[in-house]
């Protein structure tokens, strides 16, 4: 058994410790090594001609012009890409039934989306490389074009796959005990339609990747901003045909992601096909505009539900329909129906009714694709369940916390299974509950909001609680058949000067996963941890794993980090008892010294045992291999998900004559097990809800009838800025998973999770004198006041 | 170019010389008339550490200092800096002169990604000069034209609240 992983007071105790990431100096200094910072000898850049049209047959291209430009080095269709390139379609198997059609780099005949990339050019510099695409020709037919989700789904109306029966890309249903039964017996039944807009990541550094093939070498290297290096080695290299040896994917400090650079982009493959063609590195970096029009989208979800309660409040049934409109194709290779899936399967998640029924619908559409975003489907499970608590209890003269406390699956009562299948290890709604009303004052509160209403202000306050799915097992996608790992792996070596290297498959993108990493490391080794050093992001260095995604860096991550090293300190003790004619058993390791177990007495350091095996192998007995480098694989086991959850709260006022939102405050209980750094945990929490806040009051991609994006830039795309975001406080209850040593599960998408159905209980609360309720997201001015009449 | 006359270059192709005292260092360099600021420093000076955002002004990750006030690279031709004093994030770290804000964001892990970083840096002395003391309000107004994606920004706030206050108390230098 090991010492307690919670002992703040013994050497280098790193787990549970506020300690600044060593990897953010440099990103302080502006050294950062982004992929659009990325030069390369003879490196070309490309640049793509996009649609017009939302939906139209490609006619002629005439790409003479433009290939006579000074400069140009190629020109490229979809037809020429397609020679190299096998196509790809973004199914999985455990989605029974569902469709979508294959897709090329660069489209073969038709158009799909306005902003769909259509044609390449490969130049000297992107600015030539733009003009020659104001020389290319095409003959566009117009199609007719599906845009919103009711045309989509009239019967014998226009297709966005002509050929195929109508736009339904999947469609799924859950139905457990009686809901029928159940809500024709009911008390109380409340019942609403939700509408959640389309949004986007926003990644300040847009997608950004250099393709570099060696055709000497038959080799691919590809510098690729992207969570994710793994998959695309696979992907690369099985879709143009490279052996997977000799495809290497560099992911260095990405600007962002949020899950956005996880999927597959047409540019993407078509960079690396223009590299194949050429030979030589191309880099392609999208502008704001292309980001806006080419990353993925999100959320674009209508869902109308039902509650019924007993007479007492007792949640006794949900119905829920969920109609999500997902472009004009299925991502690849996660899909675009994972999010719809989480939608049905995590209403409700907190409560302990029985009866649940869903529907699932998810419908093509001609706009880009969407897919998996941070928090994928949780913002809209949580305020479709959270708005219908505040509905009953309103209906039933019960506060808002005295209704959740009546419902929660309570802390004692677990393991448990949801009506929707899911599997609960162990959760706190109760304490969290109970943790959020001391630290908002809710009586303060409520005191506070019923004398402003006095003065004609209108405070909202809004509760909201939420279970969120992290460490997913091979049960989210490799049941499915896609080859995305849920395995990490790592190796890690005692350095000849007594130093630790750990190479591990878990990725960065800024939210501290190396300096966990080198935590754990130190914490389990007993090193400090600057002697350490962590090295992600290299499919030629470190081990195959899944990376970073769906909330699995720390509880996964770090779990095989830990097991790594317990193994190179088994070694290292080896050797040790060897050279001081000890049992291994009598001896520990503490600050980079290897000690007497008992005692603690210094016998030998670390770096003197290193000196020995490396150089020194002669002084050893014969027979002895010493093993200073170990790797380590680790794959969830237990429950398919370590389930987390939290609740949060937030303050705000609503001008009604302008009907702007003002947040004034935001709190967050939240549970993500063991926490391995507070620092951290909380600035993924706050960055989380964030994100949030900026889906309730401001994000939307607006779409004109014919199916063009009508704000795409950052002057009309509104995202949160610091002026308009609150303060966070923050508390945590720690409900470490039994499932592996460390106990940790994950904490990124919590904020997120919740944040944007506390803003919209607490502006129908703020409203509630006027008797208007809002019901769509954004919450928009205008919405605001067309809600009071006012509009 | 003579001896290429039978081969047409667009006027695109033709460059200007530009001057600039950069970080510094008197640098000259050959930027077309449509370069903007932003890309001579990155591409032709590879000051990598400015970063090009939303190319329209209104993220901040391009702030840089001219003639000791921000403003936005990407907003400026190069040729319209010719003659000026440009300070970039690399020169501003290495004359010492962030010293104290580059440690209490690595304290507080005011940033993650570090994208807008350089941007939230220069905004921050910009705005520390001008007030010693500015509200938490006032810090988040200054910020108004700095987009961040990943810390939710409390950490940069509290972050240059905490500076303000040091500089204050020691005396107002940096």
């Amino acid at each position: 058994m090991s010492t307690p992983l919670t002992s703040l007071d013994r050497p280098n105790s790193y787990i549970g410790r506020s300690v600044p990431r060593p990897n953010a100096k440099r990103l302080l200094a502006g050294r950062g090594r982004y992929v659009s910072d990325l030069k390369l000898p003879r490196m070309l850049h490309a640049a793509f001609l996009r649609s017009p049209h939302a939906h139209a047959k490609i006619g002629s291209i005439n790409t003479e012009p433009a290939r006579g430009v000074e400069g140009v080095h190629l020109v490229a269709t979809g037809e020429d890409l397609a020679k190299l390139c096998t196509p790809w379609t973004g199914t999985l198997d455990h989605f029974k039934g569902m469709t979508s059609a294959p897709q090329w780099p660069l489209p073969l005949d038709r158009v799909v989306w306005a902003g769909q990339a259509v044609v390449a050019v490969v130049a000297e510099s992107r600015a030539i490389a733009e003009d020659a695409l104001e020389l290319i020709e095409i003959d566009y037919e117009d199609l007719p074009v599906v845009v919103d989700i009711d045309s989509a789904r009239v019967a014998g109306g226009p297709l966005v796959n002509p050929g195929s029966a109508n736009n339904t890309c999947f469609r799924s249903q859950l139905d457990s005990g009686t809901v029928d039964d159940a809500f024709a017996h009911a008390a109380h039944v409340v019942e609403e339609e939700f509408t959640f807009g389309r949004h986007t990541a926003v990644t300040l550094e847009p997608r950004a990747i250099v393709a570099d093939y060696d055709p000497a070498a038959g080799a691919l290297i590809v510098h690729h901003a992207t969570q994710t290096p793994y998959q695309f080695q696979d992907l690369y290299s099985r879709h143009y045909g490279i052996p997977e040896a000799r495809v290497r994917v560099i992911a260095t400090d990405i600007g962002g992601s949020f899950g956005m650079k996880l999927h597959v982009y047409h540019e993407d493959m078509a960079v690396v096909g223009l590299s194949i063609l050429l030979g030589r590195p191309v880099k392609f970096v999208a502008d704001r505009m292309e980001s806006f029009v080419s990353d993925i989208h999100a959320r674009d979800h209508r869902v109308r539900a039902r509650m019924a309660l007993d007479a007492k409040g007792e949640i006794l049934a949900m119905d829920v329909l969920d109609l999500t409109a997902i472009g004009a194709f299925s991502t690849y290779p996660r899909t675009s129906v994972v999010e719809g899936n989480q939608v049905i399967r995590l209403i409700g998640a907190p409560y302990r009714f029985r009866n649940y029924r869903a529907t699932l619908e998810v419908i093509f559409q001609n706009k880009v694709q969407t897919s998996q975003y941070r928090a994928v489907g949780h913002p809209i499970a949580c305020a479709v369940t959270e708005r219908l608590m505040d509905m009953a209890a309103s209906k039933i003269g019960l506060d808002p916390f005295a209704i959740r406390a009546q419902n929660v699956i309570p802390d004692d009562a677990y393991p448990q299974t949801s009506p929707t299948g899911y599997r609960f290890e162990a959760l706190s709604h109760q304490a969290c509950l109970k943790r959020l009303h001391e630290i908002m004052d809710y009586d303060g509160l409520r005191a506070e909001q019923a004398d402003l209403r006095k003065r004609g202000i209108y405070r909202g306050i809004g509760i909201a609680a939420f279970v969120e799915i992290t460490n997913p097992s091979p049960a989210f996608y490799g049941v499915g058949g896609a080859r995305i790992s849920s395995q990490d792996g790592a190796i890690l070596s005692l350095t000849p000067s007594g130093e630790v290297r750990c190479m591990i498959s878990v990725t960065e993108q800024g939210q501290g996963t190396e300096a966990i990493i080198s935590q754990i490391v130190a914490d389990q080794l007993g090193v400090a941890q600057e002697h350490v050093k962590v090295i992600t992001g290299d499919t030629e260095v470190t081990p195959h794993g899944g990376a970073t995604w769906a909330c699995r860096g720390a509880g996964i991550g770090g779990e095989t980090a830990l097991q790594a090293t317990r193994a190179l300190k088994r070694n290292i003790l080896e050797i040790a008892a060897l050279i001081l004619q000890e049992q291994p058993s009598a001896l520990d390791i503490i600050d980079g010294e290897v000690v007497d177990a008992a005692t603690r007495k210094p016998r030998l350091p670390i770096a003197e045992i290193a000196r020995i095996a490396y150089f020194r192998s002669d002084t050893l007995p014969p027979g002895t291999q010493a093993q200073l480098t170990v790797s380590h694989h680790f794959a969830p086991q237990g429950y398919p998900f370590a389930f987390t959850n939290g609740i949060q709260g937030c303050v705000l006022d609503v001008d009604v004559e302008t009907g702007l939102v003002k947040l004034l405050k935001h709190f967050i209980v939240e549970d993500c097990g063991r926490v391995i750094n507070p620092m951290l945990v909380d600035e993924q929490l706050r960055g989380g809800i964030v994100q949030g806040l900026g889906a309730a009051l401001f994000e939307e991609c607006r779409y004109s009838d014919t199916g063009q994006l009508m704000n795409g830039s950052l002057a009309d795309y509104l995202v949160p800025m610091p002026m308009e975001m609150p303060d966070i406080v923050i508390a945590h209850v720690e409900t470490p998973t039994a499932d592996t040593v460390l106990g940790a599960k994950g904490v990124g998408e919590a904020g997120t999770a919740a944040a944007s159905a506390c803003v919209l209980n607490a502006v129908n609360d703020a409203l509630a004198p006027f008797d208007a309720t809002i019901n769509s997201m954004p919450i928009t001015p205008a919405k605001v006041l067309k809600a009071l009449k006012r509009l | 170019m003579s001896g290429f006359d039978e081969t047409p270059l667009d006027e695109a192709d033709e460059t200007v010389r530009v001057r600039f005292v950069v970080n510094g260092r008197k640098v000259a360099c050959e930027v077309a008339p449509r370069d903007t600021l932003v890309d001579c420093l990155r591409d032709k000076l590879e000051l990598t550490g400015t970063h090009a955002g939303c190319e329209m002004g209104a993220c901040g990750a391009c702030l840089v200092q001219i003639d000791g006030r921000a403003v936005h690279s990407c907003l400026m031709y190069a040729v319209q800096a010719d003659g000026a004093a440009i300070n970039t994030i690399e020169g501003l770290t290495e004359s010492g002169v962030l010293g104290d804000l580059q440690a209490e964001f690595h304290r507080r892990n005011a940033l993650q990604c570090g994208f807008c970083t350089p941007g939230m840096l220069v905004t921050a002395q910009e705005l520390l000069s001008r007030m010693t003391q500015p509200s938490r309000d006032e810090i988040r107004d200054a910020l108004s034209g700095n987009y961040c994606r990943c810390t939710g920004y409390e950490a940069i706030v509290d972050a240059i609240d905490a500076v303000a206050k040091a500089r204050s108390e020691g005396g107002g230098g940096a």
